[in-house]
């Protein structure tokens, strides 16, 4: 699959300053001299904040690593999660659609995508909000079928469910993520076989879901004040 | 059965305190520095003997592994790098241990660590696990703030760093070598063996790359004893295991079992059985995408460990991700489906697997349809022995083989689909 820049490229790209904060702590990780090491972080971060990547923040990210601008664009070209065109303004989905959950129903899904965005991957929709891909397994097969929205997998989707999601995603709001049918996790979904000890007696939901409500960040430009950086492994 | 006591991974659904007071009730991180104390042979050679294979699916012996990287370092730092790339289709366990018992992977890092003589650990998690990676995180943040890693890890004198990075959406980088190109900032290609990671590794320095539930089964193996851990599975095939049963049961789940538990069992005390029941399955994948498949007839009294679906099947365990397909599944368009998954997977390196995955997956294509010759079917054969061994890594191999696994158990369904749509006819008439 060619993976090439967009047409239409903004400006200039800069990070905001607390997501500056954040990718100045991912450099740390590194030994000195390896920082290229964080490229995938950063453009992720740079993603996260503008919805896309452009070609002005490729090359933002590049210098910052002091790497040439054609090994940062290897990069951004090579792994599938780099959108290299705008996406929805409020949201992108992602539906799987390798083998378990095709063979649990997300060909329906997609077909729903067509229906209710647009009848093409890729391409936003009418009203600019939201915009569809299939992507391969995301792992979450006993959840099958699922779809990834930001930074959340909806779970055990039916395709009612799907589609009231894709309204509430159109409208700019993020629903509960995880399992839609009632399941915790990926236990089965009747009732335990094992781990049965205190049952009941723990959180009310699984942890992903509490990550979702605590950031509240589902579909949000990430501009870094979300969750706290932590550096820890510089202290001597 | 396996019993809960027995269960290393006591919190794989989330369902208890997630937080490392948590973690610490349920006996993680209890005597981390008496472990430490009792040196690296020990523990390498413990590891060895409890029989651990390696859980990212080649089922590799882990204490083996270990013993190749060097006992004295010749100035070049030694690293472990934990290949949380999770995503041969299928499988999603390690999610599970990342997000909800990330104190078995944290301690098991730090173990693992200190038998290979590494001071740092990086955690490659997939790029699209995002809250497993914020979880995870948080995880480790608990453990430095409590001096379990880092300057003084748990005070056993042993500095140790513990990095979280993460990918963005390339399968190839589960391939060990794939992985630390990307860790390193470039693209993912597999690099050419020898030299093998424990030699030269990341930043060229000796490296060992383990899967996450490797590395989170090893203190409570430690803590147990290998003996403990034998005495579950068959020979050869010690130990429990995180099962992922995925598509056509009534139940799917991650659960963890002993080794060499049948089928059968596997399925109905814990997924309720198969959708419609036993005459209704039609095939299963024992072990993510990349093993073959296998009839369901043959399958219901199988032994679940590496030698049995192996030798008696000829398909593997791999990862454990058990897919189950029903009579209601077309097989080949299952099929073609993980043939595009491989063809839009390929990193484009090597040419028979750039190109032959792409020639697959367009045969496959009109096997579905029913567009074909009949001597297509030998010819695509044909095509999967010429990209099988003869690429720098295993994705060539991963690509053929459901595919002979498909000719090899369901030719006759093919056939029959192919002579339905009249090419069979067409030829007869034309010669």
């Amino acid at each position: 699959m060619i993976r090439r820049l967009h047409p239409d490229q903004p400006d200039s790209f800069a990070f905001s300053p607390e997501n500056q904060k954040w990718a100045e702590a991912q450099l740390t990780k590194y030994p000195q001299g390896r920082e290229a090491s964080a490229i995938i972080p950063l453009l992720w971060r740079a993603q996260e904040q503008e919805g896309w990547l452009s070609r002005p923040a490729v090359e933002f990210v590049a210098d910052m690593l002091n790497m040439a601008h054609i090994r940062a664009l290897e990069v951004a070209t090579f792994y599938f999660m780099f959108q290299l065109r705008p996406v929805g303004s409020a949201a992108h989905v992602q539906v799987c659609g390798t083998l378990s959950c095709m063979i649990c129903g997300a060909e329906d899904l997609i077909d729903i995508c067509k229906e209710k965005i647009s009848p093409t991957p890729h391409t936003i929709s009418n009203d600019g909000k939201l915009s569809w891909e299939e992507v391969e397994c995301l792992g979450a097969c006993t959840n099958a079928p699922m779809a990834q929205i930001g930074k959340d997998y909806y779970e055990d989707l039916s395709n009612e469910r799907f589609e009231e999601l894709i309204e509430e995603w159109r409208n700019g709001s993020a629903p509960s993520p995880g399992p839609q049918n009632g399941r915790f996790s990926v236990e089965p979904s009747v009732g335990l076989t094992s781990l049965l000890e205190g049952e009941g007696s723990g959180p009310s939901e699984n942890k992903s879901v509490s990550l979702a409500k605590k950031f509240n960040d589902t579909i949000k430009k990430i501009d870094g004040t979300e969750v706290k950086v932590s550096v820890h492994w510089n202290k001597q | 059965m396996l019993k809960d006591e027995d269960r290393i991974f006591t919190n794989i659904y989330g369902m208890h305190d997630r937080s490392l007071t948590g973690a610490r009730a349920r006996g993680h991180w209890g005597n981390t520095v008496d472990i430490i104390k009792k040196g690296r042979d020990w523990i390498v050679d413990e590891m060895k003997a409890s029989g651990l294979r390696g859980r990212g699916g080649a089922g590799f012996p882990t204490g083996l592994k270990w013993s190749f990287m060097p006992k004295e370092s010749d100035g070049r730092p030694a690293y472990l790098v934990v290949n949380a790339d999770e995503s041969e289709p299928g499988t999603c366990k390690d999610r599970e241990i990342m997000r909800h018992d990330p104190h078995s992977l944290i301690e098991g890092c730090l173990i693992a660590s200190f038998a290979m003589n590494a001071n740092a650990c990086y955690i490659y998690i997939r790029g699209e696990y995002i809250r497993e990676r914020e979880a995870l995180q948080a995880a480790i943040d608990e453990a430095y703030e409590a001096g379990l890693i880092g300057k003084n890890a748990s005070k056993s004198g042993w500095k140790f760093d513990l990095f979280l990075h993460h990918g963005a959406g390339a399968y190839i980088c589960g391939e060990e070598t794939a992985l630390l190109e990307s860790l390193e900032g470039k693209k993912g290609m597999p690099r050419m063996k020898p030299p093998f990671p424990a030699g030269a590794g990341l930043y060229g320095c000796p490296t060992t790359v383990n899967n996450v539930e490797s590395i989170a089964v090893v203190p409570t193996i430690l803590r147990r004893g290998a003996d403990w851990f034998k005495n579950f599975g068959r020979e050869n095939n010690a130990g429990t295991k995180l099962f992922a049963i995925s598509g056509h049961v009534n139940h799917p789940c991650v659960v963890e079992e002993e080794m060499s538990i049948p089928f059968e069992e596997l399925i109905e005390k814990h997924c309720g059985g198969i959708r419609g029941g036993w005459k209704n399955l039609k095939a299963v994948i024992p072990g993510g995408a990349s093993v073959p498949c296998v009839r369901g007839e043959n399958m219901r009294e199988a032994l679940m460990d590496f030698d049995y679906l192996r030798g008696e099947l000829g398909s593997g365990l791999g990862t454990a991700a058990v897919i189950v397909m029903d009579q209601s599944t077309d097989i080949i368009k299952a099929i073609w489906r993980l043939s595009k998954f491989y063809k839009h997977e390929s990193c484009g390196q090597c040419t028979p697997c750039r190109e032959g995955t792409g020639w697959m997956m367009r045969v496959m294509e009109r096997l579905v349809k029913g567009d074909a010759n009949p001597s297509e079917i030998d010819m695509l054969l044909d095509v999967t022995k010429q990209v099988e061994g003869h690429t720098i890594c295993a994705l060539g191999d991963a690509a053929a083989w459901p595919i002979q696994g498909l000719i090899r158990n369901f030719r006759d369904e093919i056939e029959d689909r192919l002579k339905k749509q009249g090419s069979l006819q067409k030829l007869v008439a034309a010669q």
